[in-house]
């Protein structure tokens, strides 16, 4: 049974550090980054089996990969908190000569990233290649990647779509950030998505709704049921709806915190409304 | 030395990475292959025969494979992408530069048809721009080989280095020349005859015709240093200065533009090091045709009498 509660402290304090992340080096993707927290906590506190001692090859356990990179705040605070690197590191975020790129990178050599994302449309085909690997290597863990809606637009994502249905790529599972918004407004006005679920479906994909992505229960109990359902022949696809800067009331509803960060009074405001569950890490760096 | 290469009959460098790949499937484990639906054109055939799981047909769907095959070696093991060059590189670029340049992956990208000699498919298949392209990502190494035998050693070869790769080579038969047993150094200039006179270096299909130069050039009592340099990236600068600190000049041959290729990379080397006329035999900055490949490369400035035109006017430049 998993405690619903911890994960909702751990949330909360992933929230608080995305703010500040972004804040202290004024840039960074607060929006999207706030949206995915809870499906971040929910997948390294409670579904994944992974080694934060970790291991580029990901050997015998779960591995996960984040194609819309830009959202690095919320992935390098569950890395964190999840024991990969120290938690004090965070304020190190985008500086230079640190370890946390503002795209995450191999290139520092920061644990828990394996390949480098933020030009989008490319996860998921590496996320394929793991899989690909753990099925040779009789490996039975599996391979999680989330992608955002926007970046569904990108045509490699339907390349690597059509691969994994024709090569039953069935350890893996993907999941689509769908909470309708991207740089230049809402999907419907910049390149529709059109329906979505349709299209997963006839690229041959099992299709999964999670309709509230920020509701930690309906995570946890979305991303269990998408891993009972591996090993089917299908892959599967996470249509996980959520709202972007979820959990900050003047960032949710509106498009124009994907790449902005908070001025000293937005973030006073922010961490104003997210609770300190976990500590918030010293700034600046002492090393 | 230059009466010791003898063509010993036309075979295709693209002929000889097929062997090569065969080759590494019984000795090594962890070559994986994947296809973008170019199996034959690959000679993939004899490596996806004898270890059928190991390989993976991604389709006509190049930025797919790239992606694949940087997970793939994240995971362990050493993935051989096959597809024509122009597909391997332009086509793909930003993939190669992120999942696998940037992320450092052991991926070796195996490009055929490089270069005007792909021949009657034309202009849109004949990639001049490849070695330029990939040589200017970090940590890429960048590899010609000059003949069927070179190419198969070159293939073997870099299956024990680590980083990723860029292994150019083509669609025709070509004479094989270079030693069937020859072990393949990444990054060494090979001397094929010592010369006093001009150094010429040589990459890739131009290697056979920078021999014959050489010997025509012999019999004008002209005498050539003359050099293959299969690996564009890491260069073999010392080897090249060298030569050139000998015979206080120089000729570059290449199957691609003079913009960013062997010509560029040396000119690097001698204007920091040791100023010295350098003349390029490359493409000059145009498109190619359909034709044949031989009557292409003598179209398009690749000919043998280029290359001892370039050799005389370096000379004359001294």
């Amino acid at each position: 049974m998993a405690d619903i509660q911890k994960l909702k402290r751990v949330a909360s304090q992933v929230r608080r550090d995305i703010i500040r992340q972004t804040h202290y080096c004024a840039s960074g993707h607060p929006g999207g980054s706030l949206g995915c927290t809870d499906f971040f906590t929910a997948l390294y506190f409670e579904i994944m089996d992974h080694d934060p001692s970790f291991n580029m090859d990901a050997k015998n356990e779960d591995v996960f990969f984040l194609s819309n990179g830009h959202i690095s705040p919320v992935w390098y605070s569950i890395l964190a908190h999840s024991g990969y690197f120290p938690v004090k590191e965070l304020a190190t975020f985008r500086n230079i000569n640190s370890r946390l790129q503002g795209h995450p990178a191999t290139h520092e050599g920061l644990p828990g990233i394996r390949v480098a994302s933020g030009s989008l449309g490319q996860g998921p085909s590496v996320a394929i290649g793991v899989a690909l690997a753990k099925k040779l290597n009789k490996d039975d863990k599996l391979v999680f990647a989330l992608a955002g809606d926007g970046e569904l637009q990108e045509g490699q994502i339907w390349e690597a779509a059509m691969f994994a249905a024709h090569h039953k790529v069935d350890n893996l599972i993907l999941t689509v950030d769908w909470n309708g918004q991207q740089i230049d407004g809402p999907n419907d006005e910049v390149i529709t998505l059109g329906d979505l679920p349709a299209k997963w479906e006839s690229f041959g994909w099992e299709v999964m709704h999670l309709e509230d992505g920020n509701d930690m229960e309906a995570v946890v109990n979305t991303l269990n049921a998408a891993k009972a359902k591996t090993g089917n022949g299908k892959p599967i696809v996470i249509l996980m709806k959520t709202e972007m800067g979820y959990g900050v009331d003047f960032m949710q509803g509106t498009h124009k915190w994907h790449g902005k960060a908070p001025n000293a009074e937005q973030t006073e405001n922010a961490l104003s409304q997210l609770e300190e569950t976990l500590g918030d890490y010293p700034y600046p760096y002492q090393g | 030395m230059l009466d010791k290469i003898i063509d010993t009959g036309k075979k295709s460098t693209r002929d000889g990475f097929g062997a090569g790949l065969a080759a590494l499937g019984k000795t090594h484990p962890e070559v994986v292959a994947l296809c973008a639906d170019l199996i034959g054109s690959l000679k993939m055939q004899d490596f996806i025969d004898a270890h059928p799981e190991r390989f993976f047909q991604v389709g006509i769907a190049e930025a797919n494979m790239m992606g694949i095959a940087a997970g793939l070696a994240t995971a362990g093991k050493i993935p051989f992408t096959g597809t024509f060059a122009n597909f391997s590189t332009g086509r793909v670029y930003d993939q190669i530069r992120q999942s696998i340049a940037y992320s450092h992956k052991n991926v070796k990208v195996c490009a055929s048809h490089a270069g005007l000699t792909l021949g009657e498919d034309g202009a849109t298949h004949q990639i001049l721009e490849d070695m330029g392209m990939m040589k200017m990502l970090p940590g890429f190494t960048v590899i010609n080989p000059c003949d069927y035998h070179q190419t198969k050693a070159a293939t073997i070869a870099i299956a024990d280095h680590h980083g990723p790769v860029y292994l150019r080579f083509g669609r025709p038969g070509w004479p094989n020349f270079t030693a069937a047993d020859q072990k393949f150094e990444i990054g060494k200039a090979l001397l094929l005859n010592e010369g006093t006179d001009v150094s010429i270096f040589a990459t890739g299909h131009m290697v056979w015709r920078a021999v014959e130069a050489a010997k025509q050039l012999a019999v004008e009592g002209i005498s050539v240093e003359l050099i293959n340099i299969h690996t564009i990236k890491p260069l073999d600068e010392e080897a090249i200065l060298a030569s050139v600190s000998k015979t206080k000049c120089a000729v570059s041959a290449e199957e691609h533009q003079r913009n960013g290729g062997l010509g560029d990379s040396i000119a690097q080397v001698l204007t920091q090091h040791l100023p010295s006329p350098l003349e390029y035999v490359a493409v000059n900055d145009s498109f190619g045709e359909s034709g044949k490949a031989t009557e292409l490369l003598d179209k398009y400035g690749l000919g043998v009498v280029d290359i001892v035109a370039a050799a005389k006017k370096a000379i004359s430049r001294k």
